[in-house]
């Protein structure tokens, strides 16, 4: 193993990959190139729209500020490992019923960020959700549906759990 | 918009770290929140980078002999919701929020932030404010600098080629201490147009010790040291006219320099509210 | 909404028992996106795909002296470096004019430029490499040799004549002029008692689609044909645009749409890399894919707006309003943008200043400058944020001036809900329209009058809140008069082809295009609504020049009201076709057979008679069991176009309300409410979130966003940390509401409603600052976007 390529092994949506990388592949690059896990995506490349969020060993992460080789030993959770695994399907129902997504690219970064604050439990205030997608850019909803379906989902999760 | 080439090596050990960085072009990435984006856009394009995550010397928060120090590689995250951070170093809380977003405070880290030394960073002007100091670790061993030595001009600060910046330490709060902080940006979350960190004693009488450390108005955090005169006799108005004086900012994209001026002025008298409240 | 008795059914599309007509069903193609399923082109891979990336000219104007690529076509993983001059063998250069648009001039544009780059961030060479990242370490390669032009970046000075002018062949800067006059604008301004004249500045905008522009071009030698996938609005009039510039036969080139990553107008238009990509695939015989990344977008997505427009109105004192004047000017790119043009925009604010008010006298100047500057062309609501700001600002400005409220000043003069068909003051023309129904549900709906007192309250405690307003006017359902009469092969009819399948489910292939805006919903709900099927049972194919009949796509807000339309006729018509044969099946006279709910029903008892999976299974397998003679037909098409009017005007009226700290001059914004008339409203959902969305765009344009450049070209803020666009906790929330006044043109009744947010939203908030400083004294704010440093300098603390 080259500097310039790095041999990383790793848990992608539980499952184990082990892979040769160039070091200077982005994590979402390889998420999408390497493994077709194209449900990551590419907005700006440099940090502010918050579309190739994925989470790594368990917090959301920007995809495109990070090396896949960084991830060496790491745990990769995707949109499409999130969403198979059925831990935001209630999200997912939300999101269609308030039609909090258009074009849907933003719409996994969305889901991620969201779902790390449902997490922590309780229902945060709508001013708390528009915090906490402060940094995921969507152009097509105007962000309303989005905060209305988040707030649905941390109310469904409250009153289930009582 | 993908890097250049370069070679990546993890660093074992703060040495390892040190070693490595004697090699040709080499730099350091630790949340990579700033460094990766000036790659990806090649702007910058080292031969070698070293990954800093994972030595584990360079984690920690301790209090102790009424200091607190925290290593370099904190993250945000782990900065906001610190116990230690948030009775100790007060000012530093108050400023996490301010910080980007919560996916980015989740990777970046309170060094990374230090040594980009952006102007419109909030935790250079804290540091500032705090008084405080940064360790520094390099071939020839540890040293330690104060805030007001470090930052040098534009991105530009007292770390060497082969410089490894390991914790900062500030004087823990104490009843006492009186913090301040305000920033006016554009949106949540983006760096600041104009800000402002302040730290004080409260001495019965005024405010003793007073430091207002601006930032966003020019090539480095900046102390307005008249100000600071004015306000610690109260004088909220003469304070804020003081300002002409210390500071000269100049225009960036969202504003010009009189409005930087008009602005930090602004909060200014914000801050100084803060200031004259005991703290909860 | 009117319905033409069709044959055979008791029934109205209303109370059908699969009407889907008013309900806000949910888009059939969000699982798979919020999945991470979906695919955008940028998902996708082909074998021997290669990437493109290009080297930009850093000037904005400049000789190119010479290009030597011979180290980039050594580095490791390079396929070919192709210069301007090269591939202009391969790809023959176009002019972006329309003949309606008289007098509109612009030169020849090169997909790479050749000789010369005429604004920074034209490319000027192609790397196609293994990899993107193999493909810029090339770029960094390829040593250019530039002369520096001198520049031309000032709408103001282009057209002096010591200005160099930029295609000297065409012999002045002057792109496009129109001049206007109705009425008597000099005996209106005469008979005033107050007149109120200001000069209103909107920034250069630019879409930021979140997905940047992406094609994957696949020349498959062996077939002779082109196969385009590309994030595009407008399919076939791509096919029609690629295969005419390769030197191909349109049936030689497919274009393949499926998800695209907002959109916006920005990817309705032929960019020079696009343009590029597919020469450089048929060149190398092999896919190449290029997406832009953010960097490049910014300097190549086209940008909008940047008017300057000195505006005039006058006033009685009882609040008439006698005339109008404005004088427009706008500063575009170099070359006017093919094939749309970059004179629309100015030609629509001339068209729709005024539009909502009676007033007749109107004078209007709009001139198109060509400058040395990234390209400008249609985005979203084209010309309305500038025409209704300019109008709204000057009756608010009025309004101010004779003392008088802003809403009944424009009570006194909007358009009568009942004096319709009517005309504006620049001769467009308005088939029915409800701006007073929708003023007083405004009214109500935001409690003006309590608004009013508390924002009287909270001024004595040094708070200052304003309340603004903006009627407006949105052009829909474009017509040909739009572009097909200007000889641009931009198709204003669409088409729709559906299909009963061997088991009763039901495929629709339609020329309109998704990107969000719920096309594909709206035309499943219309097919299932007028054939008779759980919705469940449609499935919508979209975004295939091989599969689906031949259509505009969507822009202008035209999918629903045209491509709806005609989902709505093949529904029908295919209806028609099952029941002959279901009748035939049956021995029953079809006129008493309807189908409903899946099922093939007597037309008066709604009895079941026969299930759709077994009419096609008979018609498919076992048509030997029909009578001799009788051949199932279970496909269906049919077209639509609007004809009797060249658009299908909606109208509106939005409400801002808004706090200004007069310390620091920021602005929050507290609620934000929109009253529009899209007629029938198909899906009251997919409706209120595109008014939602559009009006966050309004408000974008309104406070962050401006791309800004220096007086050598350069633009200095083209990232996503410096060009500022909304983010969710600045925006607030928005409520809702309509009045429904249904065009008579089409079945359905509906018209547009994508635009009318960012069409109002500017004019409101600017109008809610004015308010809100008005008590201060502060100098009326009208230069956009409005930020802190602006509003503090109004208010005299810088
Ligand atoms: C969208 C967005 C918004 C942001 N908003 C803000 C904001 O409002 N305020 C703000 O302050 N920041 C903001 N940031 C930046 C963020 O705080 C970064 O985390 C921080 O600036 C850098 O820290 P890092 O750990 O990520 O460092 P890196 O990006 O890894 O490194 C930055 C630089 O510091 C050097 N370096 C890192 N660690 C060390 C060390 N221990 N010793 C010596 N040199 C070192 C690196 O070599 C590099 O040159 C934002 C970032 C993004 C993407
Ligand atoms: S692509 Fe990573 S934040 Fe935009
Ligand atoms: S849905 Fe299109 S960007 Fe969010």
């Amino acid at each position: 193993m080259s500097e310039h390529r790095c041999d990383i092994k790793l848990t992608v949506n539980g499952e184990t990959i082990s892979e040769t990388v160039e070091a200077r592949t982005t994590l979402v690059d390889f998420l999408r190139e390497a493994l077709s896990l194209t449900g990551s995506h590419v907005g700006c490349e440099h940090g502010v729209c918050g579309a190739c969020t994925v989470r790594v060993d368990g917090v959301i992460v920007r995809g495109c500020l990070m090396l896949a080789a960084q991830c060496d030993g790491a745990k990769v959770e995707t949109i499409e490992g999130v969403s198979d695994a059925g831990e935001i399907a209630d999200l997912q129902a939300a999101f269609e019923r308030r039609n909090a997504l258009q074009c849907g690219f933003c719409t996994p970064g969305m889901l991620l960020t969201a779902q790390e604050l449902l997490r922590g439990g309780g229902v945060p205030s709508r001013d708390k959700i528009r915090e906490q997608i402060s940094g995921n850019y969507c152009r097509c909803t105007g962000y309303q549906a989005i905060v209305d379906a988040i707030e649905a989902v941390a109310q469904e999760r409250a009153e289930a759990k009582r | 918009m993908k890097p250049a080439p370069f070679a990546y090596a993890k660093a074992r050990s703060l040495d390892h770290a040190i070693e490595l960085l004697g090699r040709d072009e080499a730099r350091l990435l630790a949340g990579g929140q700033s460094l990766m984006a000036t790659l990806n856009m090649r702007l910058s394009a080292p031969k070698l980078l070293i990954d800093l995550n994972g030595v584990a010397a360079l984690g920690g928060i301790a209090v102790k002999d009424g200091t607190i120090e925290i290593g370099a590689l904190t993250r945000h995250i782990e900065a906001e919701r610190s116990a230690d951070i948030a009775k100790h170093a007060p000012l530093i809380a108050l400023a996490m929020p301010h910080i980007g977003h919560p996916a980015i405070r989740n990777r970046g880290t309170l060094g990374g932030s230090l040594a980009f030394a952006d102007p419109a960073a909030e935790l250079p002007a804290c540091l500032l404010a705090l008084n405080g100091e940064l360790e520094i670790a390099g071939p020839k061993g540890k040293r330690t600098v104060k805030a007001e030595d470090f930052f040098k001009g534009l991105f530009e600060t007292a770390l060497g080629p082969q410089d490894v910046l390991t914790a900062i330490r500030v004087p823990a709060a104490t009843k006492d201490t009186r913090v301040g902080f305000a920033e006016f940006a554009r949106r949540h979350g983006d760096y600041a147009m104009v800000g402002l960190a302040a730290a004080a004693r409260a001495d019965g009488k005024g405010l003793a010790g007073l430091r207002l450390a601006y930032f966003g108005v020019g090539a480095t955090p900046v102390r307005a040291k008249k100000a600071e005169a004015a306000l610690a006799n109260g004088h909220v108005d003469d304070a804020v006219t003081a300002l002409a004086s210390d500071l000269d900012p100049s225009a960036d994209v969202q504003a010009d320099g009189a409005t930087k001026r008009h602005l930090a002025g602004v909060l200014l008298r914000r801050v100084a509210k803060q200031l004259m409240e005991p703290r909860a | 909404m009117k319905i033409t008795e069709d044959s055979p059914s008791a029934l109205t599309a209303l109370d059908r028992p699969n009407s889907y007509i008013g309900r806000s069903v949910p888009r059939p193609n969000m699982a798979r996106l919020m999945q991470g399923r979906a695919q955008f082109v940028s998902d996708v891979t082909l074998p021997r795909m290669a990437h493109a990336a290009f080297v930009r000219s850093p000037h904005a104007h400049a000789k190119i002296k010479s290009i030597d690529s011979s180290a980039a076509k050594q580095a490791p993983g390079v396929v070919a470096v192709v210069t301007g001059a090269e591939l202009s063998k391969v790809i023959t250069p176009w002019v972006g004019v329309l003949t309606h648009l008289k007098g509109l001039k612009s030169a020849p544009q090169h997909a790479i430029a050749v000789d010369r780059a005429c604004w920074a961030g034209e490319a000027v060479c192609a790397v196609v490499a293994r990899s993107r990242a193999e493909a810029e370490d090339a770029c960094e390669l390829v040593q250019i040799e530039y002369e520096e032009l001198i520049a031309v970046t000032d709408a103001e000075t282009a057209l002096d004549a010591k200005t160099l002018v930029i295609h000297p062949e065409l012999g002045d800067n002057l792109t496009f002029e129109r001049v206007h006059t109705a009425g008597n604008p000099e005996q209106g301004f005469k008979a005033a008692d107050a007149v109120v004249e200001t000069t209103f500045v909107f920034g250069r905008h630019t879409g930021v689609t979140n997905e940047p522009r992406a094609i994957v071009a696949d020349w498959n030698a062996g077939d002779q044909r082109m196969t385009v996938y590309q994030g595009t609005q407008a399919p076939h009039m791509m096919q029609n645009l690629f295969a005419k510039h390769l030197g191909l036969q349109e049936h030689q080139v497919r274009v393949l749409t499926k998800d695209v990553g907002g959109s916006f107008g920005i990817k309705v238009h032929t960019y020079a890399d696009e343009m590029a990509i597919v020469a450089l695939s048929k060149l190398l015989k092999r896919p190449v894919k290029f997406v832009a990344d953010r960097i490049e977008s910014f300097v190549t997505d086209i940008h909008a707006r940047d008017h300057r427009v000195k505006a005039r109105i006058g006033v009685k004192n009882d609040g008439t309003i006698t005339a109008w004047e404005i004088d427009d000017l706008t500063g575009i790119g170099p070359y006017s943008v093919y094939p749309r043009t970059s004179g629309i925009e100015a030609n629509q604010v001339v068209n729709l200043t005024g539009g909502p008010y009676t007033c007749p006298n109107y004078k209007a100047r709009a001139r198109v400058v060509f400058l040395n500057k990234n390209v400008m062309c249609q985005y979203r609501a084209v010309g309305h944020p500038i025409a209704t700001a300019v109008t709204e600002g000057l009756v608010e400005l009025a309004a101010a001036k004779i003392g008088m409220d802003p809403l009944e000043l424009r009570r006194r003069n909007l358009i009568a809900d009942d004096a319709h068909p009517s005309q504006g003051p620049s001769g467009i023309k308005f088939e029915a329209l409800s701006h007073h129904a929708a003023l007083a549900h405004l009214d109500s709906m935001m409690n003006y009058a309590g608004l009013r007192a508390e924002q009287a309250a909270l001024r004595q405690k040094g708070i200052y809140r304003g309340i603004g307003f903006a009627s407006f006017v949105e052009v829909t359902n474009p017509s040909a008069a739009f572009y097909g009469v200007g000889g641009a092969k931009i198709s204003a009819q669409d088409g729709a082809t559906v299909r009963l399948d061997a088991t009763g489910a039901v495929f629709c292939h339609i020329g309109v295009t998704e990107q969000g805006q719920g096309a594909e919903a709206v035309t499943a709900q219309c097919v299932a609504s007028a054939f008779g099927v759980p919705i469940e049972r449609v499935r919508v194919i979209m975004g295939d020049t091989d599969n689906t009949p031949y259509g505009g796509g969507t822009w202008a807000s035209r999918a629903a009201g045209i491509g709806g339309e005609a989902a709505w006729q093949a529904g029908k018509a295919l209806r028609q076709n099952v029941v002959a044969i279901a009748g035939s099946i049956l021995q029953a006279k079809p006129d008493t057979l309807d189908i409903r709910n899946g099922v093939v029903v007597d037309r008066d008892t709604g009895k079941e008679r026969i299930g759709l999976d077994e009419v096609a299974r008979i018609a498919y397998f076992r048509p030997d069991t029909l009578p001799t003679g009788v051949q199932a037909e279970l496909v269906a098409t049919r077209h639509y176009v609007p004809r009797a009017w060249a658009f299908s005007f909606t109208n509106g009226i939005q409400a801002s309300y808004l706090e200004v700290d007069t310390d620091s001059g920021f602005v929050k914004l507290l609620n934000h409410w929109c009253v529009e008339d899209c007629g029938t409203v198909i899906n009251p959902q997919l409706v209120d979130e595109q008014i939602r969305g559009g009006v966050v765009q309004g408000l974008g344009a309104a406070l962050f966003e401006q791309c800004v450049y220096d007086d050598r070209g350069q633009l200095l803020n083209g990232n996503m940390a410096d060009y500022l666009v909304p983010m969710a906790m600045e925006m607030p929330d928005i409520e809702c509401a309509h009045v429904v006044t249904p065009t008579a043109d089409s079945e359905l009744g509906a018209k547009g409603a994508g635009e009318a947010g960012t069409a109002g939203a500017p004019g409101c908030v600017m109008n809610a600052i004015n308010d809100a400083l008005r008590p201060l004294g502060a100098a009326a704010l009208t230069d956009m976007p409005f930020t802190p440093g602006k509003i503090l300098r109004a208010l005299g603390k810088v």
